[in-house]
């Protein structure tokens, strides 16, 4: 990960009602990623200012997960990363979290939440003993995201809305500037994933968090996003806000006429009510 | 070694504790076992049960290449051969050509057909079929101090990188967000396999090395609950086994391997019927 040290001041003027402090950001310049000779993602530009939740969309193969990975640093990417601070103008190191899609277990493995927690806090090998305050420490982490009653139990034994709800916990701890969520493809009912969208927009409230989600929701999005980022063709075709984004005409395209249709009739509905009350 | 000998004398007076071999072997068997108790839950873990059986099976090789070489002791060109081959499969693994089971059972054959062809030369296989089956009790006291080495070192490599170990088998892009080095622990790890299988194989032998490695932790996985008990649970099992395999081998006049094996097996239908019934 490559990290500017001069930066200018995040020069945003903050024009969407979540972002609360508009002060600090995260700023995705010029990415790129290329594997083994083919070009797989290009010219990726966003801007991301805490307490926004941007969504990510795009068609099966367009580069979505690549470019989580890429942020996260597992594959090399050209381009810059950076988050500006406003009190140190872009010094601070960027810290992430986050979420995958899945845990690499069968149901049967005897790993258990706790487990999973003491792994990532502690030194001391949790098939040896944990440290004391660990298990008030994940409880309490848990708790966060509604699911301290599922300390003890098998990570193998969880639903997937649970399993959801236990990783976005373990990607809070500690918190980071920038969440990386991505949303499972299937194995999570549609009440466990609205459940899953609420938590994370009132945690992102609380905390103040840049969150970027990989979604294949288009409903949810429209919902709870604040922005969207429409990847497709191996780059970033259009952004902006879920109204912008889903008039687009490309968009439109990919992912259907009639879908936007009844999203931008529905949106208008909603803003006319919204007069009339 | 004297002090060992007096002691189980003193505690352990029994009949099959006469011999200054058994008392060896036993020694061996307490010290070789919860190894492999204790890297079976990773193995079982990341469904790593074939590639332990090629790390066996890559081991006649290395005692091939030990021959040509004129070694006496094959087990230095076992140790190269075995790293050697366990590079070579996750060099190849991470090309992602071809599904990990295929990579891994190419190499193996490969392994066992060339250790093989050079070690039946001249007719001469069968003086090699010691190491098919293995002979714990011809355990000398020079292995046994290298073994506690080994012992000493595994169990403290273990404790250091188990929990990042663990992190980055469930989910690599996980493990890299908390800042772990994913790869690394994947080489230390499967190096740690290469080397306990490739020194245990003149003991317990080629065909059941991996069940040795497996049957325990799968047997602990049938019922444990969490990682805690997943551990205790295998290295007791391979504990129990590995010492009633070698008194019963000894009155039985059986292959001591082959009968731990047979134990553990024993403990596997057990702890899968509680399972049945409990869960």
């Amino acid at each position: 990960m490559r990290m500017n040290m001069l930066q200018p001041k995040c020069t945003h003027s903050c024009q969407w009602s979540s972002c609360q402090c508009g002060l600090c950001c995260t700023k995705i310049t010029n990415f790129g990623v290329s594997r083994g000779g083919t070009q797989i993602l290009k010219d990726v530009n966003l801007h991301i200012h805490c307490g926004d939740l941007t969504a990510i969309i795009g068609p099966n193969g367009a580069g979505k997960s690549t470019l989580l990975k890429a942020i996260l640093g597992e594959i090399p990417h050209t381009g810059e990363l950076q988050f500006l601070d406003a009190n140190n103008e872009g010094t601070s190191k960027l810290s992430m979290g986050y979420v995958p899609q899945k845990l690499d277990l069968d149901s049967s493995s005897p790993t258990s939440v706790l487990d999973l927690f003491a792994a990532a806090h502690t030194r001391l090998p949790i098939w040896f003993s944990y440290p004391k305050k660990t298990r008030e420490r994940v409880r309490e982490t848990l708790a966060r995201t509604k699911a301290e009653h599922l300390i003890d139990k098998r990570l193998g034994a969880l639903s997937g809305g649970e399993l959801q709800r236990v990783l976005l916990a373990l990607a809070l701890d500690p918190i980071p500037h920038l969440l990386l969520l991505d949303e499972p493809v299937s194995g999570i009912d549609q009440r466990g994933l609205e459940l899953f969208y609420q938590t994370v927009s009132i945690l992102r409230k609380n905390y103040d968090l840049s969150i970027i989600l990989v979604s294949h929701d288009l409903n949810l999005v429209a919902e709870y996003a604040d922005r969207i980022a429409f990847i497709n063709n191996k780059t970033l075709e259009c952004s902006g806000t879920p109204q912008e984004v889903f008039s687009n005409e490309k968009v439109i395209q990919t992912f259907g006429l009639d879908w936007s249709k009844r999203y931008l009739r529905d949106e208008k509905d909603r803003v006319d009510n919204a007069i009339m009350v | 070694m004297q002090l060992w000998y007096s002691l189980l004398d003193l505690i352990l007076p029994f009949g099959w504790l006469d011999h200054a071999f058994m008392k060896n072997a036993l020694l061996g068997v307490l010290l070789v076992t919860p190894i492999f108790g204790l890297l079976g839950t990773m193995i079982v873990n990341n469904r790593m049960a074939f590639f332990s059986d090629s790390l066996g099976h890559s081991a006649l090789t290395g005692i091939a290449i030990g021959v040509i070489l004129g070694i006496k002791n094959p087990i230095w060109s076992m140790l190269f051969f075995s790293v050697l081959i366990t590079i070579a499969i996750l060099v190849v693994k991470e090309a992602n050509t071809a599904s990990t089971d295929t990579i891994i059972g190419v190499f193996s054959s490969t392994a066992v057909a060339l250790g093989i062809v050079i070690l039946s030369r001249n007719g001469g296989f069968s003086k090699y079929s010691v190491y098919l089956i293995g002979d714990l009790l011809s355990i000398n006291p020079t292995d046994l101090l290298t073994l506690s080495l080994v012992f000493v070192l595994v169990i403290a490599l273990w404790a250091v990188i188990f929990n990042r170990l663990l992190l980055a088998s469930m989910n690599p892009s996980l493990a890299r967000s908390r800042g772990i080095k994913v790869r690394l622990y994947e080489y230390l790890f499967t190096m740690m396999m290469a080397v306990i299988v490739t020194l245990s194989i003149q003991w317990v032998g080629i065909l059941i090395i991996s069940s040795l490695l497996i049957l325990p932790a799968a047997a602990s996985r049938n019922i444990a609950k969490n990682m805690r008990q997943y551990h205790i649970y295998s290295v007791l099992i391979a504990l129990i086994s590995g010492v009633s395999g070698l008194i019963l081998s000894y009155y039985w006049g059986t292959a001591t391997g082959a009968t731990i094996v047979l134990i553990t097996s024993a403990f596997f239908a057990g702890t899968f019927i509680v399972k049945l019934r409990y869960k």
